[in-house]
């Protein structure tokens, strides 16, 4: 095995462009790891981490490009390395019109521009915030890894001047129908949606153009905004803006529960507001979800759509998406198929707020789960890289996107995960969220119908069956086509939800039932 | 209060990005107007220089 870099001076690409770089390398023969990263200091950890350092790569400042690459040969390494530009090339799109240099240069271009996005490094975002908010812009912040007090203070600074900012960590927003970041093409409509989580937001969008209703604006809050350290400042602007807002007719609210102080001083805010408002807080007990509030309350993001569709058209029967319907005939056919000794879920996430959704629904059915993002009274995965018994792990966690592109722009690591799991005899049901939508992977299932394959083959070898579950978050106005994702799942024979509480449902049900022995249900 | 917030709602993205180019691109494939910005960090990364910048503007 052999290592080489390139480093090339003051030559600055963003993440995104960098990762398709480094995918691009590794896919070619012999090329065993190629990383393609910008010189902070983190980045050179990374790259320590894999065995790449060196003086050159430690002189390296944030404005610099190191391509790193381990080969099996000096001839491959010489090959990658040598071709670089012809590497940066296939891998940038068509080209667009020039851009500009500065956000003064593209203000004074376009001065009735009212929003800015910003995705760079998360040490240099607040900075780039607080200099769009001086010129009166409003701002959607999806970089993460931002300090909170820099995010209290640009929230504290956009209320005054009468602004908001989405994020930090926010990945998705619809505005007047046009999607920010990720998110997905839906209809547009009289539901009015505040979202801490990104996939949440994709998820309840989705099912509520899915039931046939439409969305006015989706307004991201960033996932720390709920917390006692930033108060809802976000949560509050959007509120007061959508109860304005004269499309709007039903105000959801999705997010994790909020800090204590939080919830104290936002809930006379929801309860006064004009429009009726529906909340989900994924993972709040059912005590606060049975408690009397002069707003709806939904337990999972399914209920949550179900309630504002219902609310919005004055209907007073909920739409098909209001209980999971499990199908008992499929569930009996997937659990006949299968061996005694099979027992355990694995759930492989690329959103995090479907790994987070389904430990809450296993929970509500009586059955705990490891993960790295354990819901409260699940325990913490000891390893990440590793499964226990029953495991939902969220891939897109820091832990595994660190130097890796996210699970939702490339499968890689999904893909090595299902095969791994496959490995465990005591593995009865697989998983997985697939989510489309801008910005996504052009074919999410398509990644991963070999691994599906190969890992019920894998089992059907021990004499066992394999239950891969799998919803599609997504529509058929998505440039992937939901019908067309969909398809390819259930030819791979992966039983497919529209929705991931319909699908952890279903995985409830069978573990429930494996549970029960060969004789339950 | 929040008038910028209704503008942005009622007149619908009008979007400067920097960072990510993927995003410009998808905006502009929704018709959505989009100044990029081919952000690189500001002085080089260098964190007191950046400071100093931001003293003397």
């Amino acid at each position: 095995m052999v290592t080489g870099c390139v480093i090339r001076k003051k030559e600055y690409h963003d993440s995104v462009f960098l990762m398709r770089v480094a995918r691009r390398i590794s896919e070619q023969k012999s090329v065993l790891q190629a990383a393609a990263l910008m010189g902070t200091e983190k980045n050179k950890v990374l790259l320590a981490d894999i065995g790449i350092g060196g003086k050159e790569i430690e002189a390296a400042g944030p404005g610099d490009l190191i391509v790193a690459v381990k080969a099996d040969d000096g001839e491959t390494l010489s090959a990658m390395l040598g071709n670089l530009d012809s590497w940066l090339q296939l891998s940038s799109g068509p080209p667009g019109a020039t851009p500009f240099c500065t956000l003064e240069e593209a203000l004074r271009r376009q001065p009735h521009s009212n929003l800015v996005v910003i995705s760079v490094p998360g040490e240099y975002a607040a900075r780039e915030a607080r200099r769009s908010l001086e010129r009166g812009l409003n701002v959607f912040l999806f970089s993460d890894h931002v300090p909170v007090k820099d995010e209290l203070a640009l929230k504290e600074y956009a209320r005054e001047k009468g602004l908001i900012v989405m994020g930090p960590d926010c990945g998705t927003a619809l505005i007047g129908g046009k999607g920010i970041g990720f998110a997905n093409a839906v209809r547009r409509g009289p539901i009015g949606v505040i979202g801490a989580s990104g996939t949440g937001v994709q998820e309840f969008t989705t099912l509520v153009h899915h039931s046939g209703s439409g969305i006015s604006h989706a307004i991201g809050t960033g996932s720390r905004d709920l917390a006692d350290e930033i108060g809802g400042i976000s949560l509050l602007s959007a509120l007061g803006s959508l109860e304005s807002e004269p499309q709007t007719k039903v105000i959801a609210i999705l997010a994790k529960p909020p800090g204590k102080r939080t919830l104290a001083n936002i809930l006379p805010k929801i309860q006064a507001c004009s429009k009726p408002v529906v909340a989900c807080f994924l993972g709040e007990t059912k005590n606060f979800q049975q408690e009397d509030h002069s707003f709806q309350v939904a337990r999972t993001l399914n209920e949550a759509a179900a309630a504002a569709v219902q609310i919005a058209a004055g209907s007073e029967k909920l739409p098909i998406l209001a209980e999971p319907q499990v199908s008992r005939i499929r569930l009996q056919g997937e659990k006949a198929a299968m061996k005694p000794g099979q027992k355990y879920i694995r759930g492989v996430f690329a959103g995090g707020t479907f790994c987070y959704q389904s430990q809450q629904i296993l929970r509500d059915a009586g059955i705990r789960v490891s993960s790295n993002i354990p819901l409260e009274g699940n325990s913490e995965l000891p390893n990440p890289h590793s499964s226990l018994k029953h495991t939902l792990v969220d891939m897109g966690a820091d832990e595994f996107t660190s130097s890796c592109p996210h699970p939702m722009i490339d499968s890689s690591q999904r893909r090595e995960r299902i095969l791994a799991e496959a490995q465990d005899p005591e593995i009865a049901v697989l998983l997985l969220d697939f989510i489309l939508g801008f910005n996504a992977s052009a074919d999410p299932a398509g990644e991963l119908l070999q691994a599906i394959t190969r890992a019920k083959e894998e089992v059907g070898k021990r004499g066992g069956f394999l239950c891969v579950v799998a919803s599609v978050c997504g529509t058929d106005e998505d440039f992937q086509g939901f019908a067309k994702q969909v398809k390819l799942l259930q030819g791979a024979g992966a039983v497919v939800f529209p929705s991931n509480a319909q699908s952890a449902a279903f995985c409830a049900a069978l573990i429930q039932s494996l549970q029960e022995g060969p004789d339950g249900r | 209060m929040a008038d910028k917030i209704r503008e942005l709602l009622d007149h619908g993205p009008v979007v400067i990005n920097l960072g990510v180019k993927d995003f410009a691109e998808s905006l502009k494939g929704q018709d959505v107007e989009v100044a990029h910005v081919d952000w690189t960090p500001p002085a080089g990364g260098d964190r007191e220089m950046i400071e100093l910048l931001d003293q003397l503007l």
